[in-house]
């Protein structure tokens, strides 16, 4: 079944194509990665699909119903979720208070707080922050400070997650540690849209790929597929 | 955890033995000391519900003055038609719904832009009523209706202790965690499900209820009003002020500020009359040089000199 569509979708910064046209689909329950060179629209693509940007022209389907020009707030509401690509925490706020934010606000049908409280500690434990609750968000590591994002947007209950560079800037072994997350997230049921620009991760962890150029898509499929595909090769090595 | 149940029997014992001394005090005091209870209660009201919302958000508003001087004309024009709690309840109420209509069209602005927008819009309400009153009813002033120290300071102490019990409410519920969160990352805040602007409009227009209350009854005290006197734009920034003074972060912080700062102002007038604002604005530097969390902020810096001996 197809989670998220995007039909004909068009985003113009005045005179500028952003997203040309681009067409595509999620499947519930899988790993889609999105990569591209830099400027080629992709975190525009996700500001369209979590409404904080409103399309030019053409249309966004997520389970089935018609989301285009819904506010970020009410298509969290719906179930999906994302990570920005500059971290946006809450700084000032605890690691707790940041997880509990989105577990009470991030429903339609809302929680109690005991329960959210429950919920929120158990994600820490799942993102691998257990016993930092108390500590501002500022404080943590980017590592953590990345893992802290995804724990808020999971508190939501999102059907999808949309993960922009969630690797950028780790090392090796948090990378590792990164993609775990990842799968464990789809093990969990949640399908996972992700911008990545570390490739060995994404070819490891992705079903499918998208690659994006200058606001077109150019190339679609399984990650050996993408790999040998020569326009693919050609942006990425200039050949 | 032991520490926070002991005080959660403590405070509430604290302030209700506060509270029936303040009830039971003024057949037993000078006229002079209601007076400036009065004065008191009205800063802390005010500071506390300009903290409410700008506190957290980080919004800074420059409108208070704005609500205040409705509350205030509210009064004068219908003093002596109706009922007087009825009076403080409109005087509520209009700036209420003035600060959802100003809500409406003003929240999408950030930053300066948003506090240059209040600023401006309680020098145009200030404006705007000295053209009627001069085009359209041929006086610049109005008499209100004198009503005695004594009730001025028991509805006054009624509308304190709304006025923070509401504000507590709303800090300690989840709505109070989303306004901080806007202050954080507006955006982020979003897209955790937090209807962002619902949050700002709703908040700013309770805190300016209590502003448009107090304006209406404090109206009273003055007998005489006019635009330049309602209006005085020195109401939007003495709440500020004694935020900041008191610590913007607590609702302590702030009674303390607007009570200190109340009472300071006082003495300095009577004990120096030819001094006094250079006094005043002397400490108000102090404090913001060396105190830049107020003083709530005390307690941390003594804590911090503790540790380090």
């Amino acid at each position: 079944m197809r989670i998220l569509e995007g039909d004909g979708i068009i985003k113009n910064f005045g005179g500028l194509a952003a997203i040309t046209n681009v067409n595509f689909y999620i499947n519930q329950g899988e790993i889609l990665g999105l990569i591209g060179p830099n400027g080629a629209g992709k975190t525009t693509l996700f500001n369209l699909m979590s409404g904080s940007l409103s399309l030019t022209s053409g249309v966004i389907r997520f389970k089935g119903e018609n989301i285009t020009g819904l506010k970020p707030h009410q298509i969290c509401k719906r179930g999906m979720a994302r990570t920005f690509q500059l971290v946006k925490l809450f700084g000032n706020m605890t690691v707790l208070e940041n997880i509990l934010l989105g577990s009470l606000f991030g429903t339609l049908t809302g929680i109690r707080q005991s329960n959210a409280l429950e919920e929120s500690l158990e994600l820490l434990e799942f993102v691998g922050l257990s016993g930092m609750d108390g500590i501002l968000a500022k404080d943590l590591t980017v590592a953590n400070q990345k893992r802290l994002e995804v724990a808020r947007a999971l508190a939501t209950k999102p059907e999808l997650l949309l993960l922009d560079e969630f690797m950028a800037g780790l090392t090796p072994t948090e990378v590792s540690l990164a993609i775990g997350l990842i799968k464990k997230i789809r093990d969990k049921g949640i399908t996972v849209f992700m911008i990545e620009h570390v490739m060995k991760a994404m070819m490891s962890v992705s079903d499918r790929i998208i690659v994006l150029h200058h606001g077109e898509k150019i190339a679609e499929g399984i990650p050996e597929e993408i790999t040998t595909n020569p326009k693919v090769i050609e942006i990425y090595l200039g050949a | 955890m032991k520490r926070a149940i002991s005080k959660k029997i403590l405070y509430p014992v604290l302030l209700s033995f506060i509270f029936i001394i303040m009830v039971m005090m003024p057949p037993y005091v000078s006229p002079y000391t209601i007076i400036l209870l009065n004065s008191i209660f009205m800063y802390i009201v005010l500071t506390v519900s300009w903290a409410l919302f700008s506190g957290p958000t980080h919004y800074l508003s420059l409108a208070s003055a704005a609500f205040f001087g409705i509350g205030i004309y509210v009064s004068a024009i219908l003093g002596d038609k109706l009922p007087l709690l009825v009076v403080i309840g409109l005087g509520g109420l209009i700036s209420f719904l003035l600060a959802l209509l100003v809500g409406l069209s003003s929240l999408r602005l950030r930053g300066m832009y948003f506090t240059i927008f209040t600023f401006g819009l309680s020098e145009l309400i200030r404006h705007s009523v000295q053209w009627w009153e001069v085009n359209r009813t041929g006086t610049v002033g109005r008499w209100v209706i004198a009503v005695d120290h004594t009730t001025v300071y028991y509805v006054m102490l009624a509308i304190l202790l709304i006025t923070l019990v509401v504000t507590y409410i709303i800090k300690h519920s989840k709505y109070g965690l989303a306004l901080l969160s806007i202050g954080e990352s507006e955006e982020a805040a979003d897209h955790i499900g937090i209807n962002v602007n619902a949050m700002k409009i709703i908040t700013f227009a309770i805190s300016t209820f209590f502003m448009g209350a107090t304006g209406a009854i404090m109206a009273t005290r003055w007998t005489y009003i006019d635009p330049s006197i309602a209006f005085n734009p020195l109401f939007s920034f003495m709440p500020v002020l004694m935020a900041i003074f008191g610590g913007i972060g607590h609702i302590f912080g702030q009674i303390l500020g607007a009570g200190v700062l109340t009472l300071l102002a006082d003495v300095l007038l009577t004990k120096f009359p030819y001094y006094y604002m250079l006094l005043y604005g002397m400490i108000l530097v102090i404090v913001v040089l060396f105190l830049p969390k107020g003083l709530t902020g005390l307690k941390e810096e003594a804590k911090k000199w503790l540790k380090v001996d």
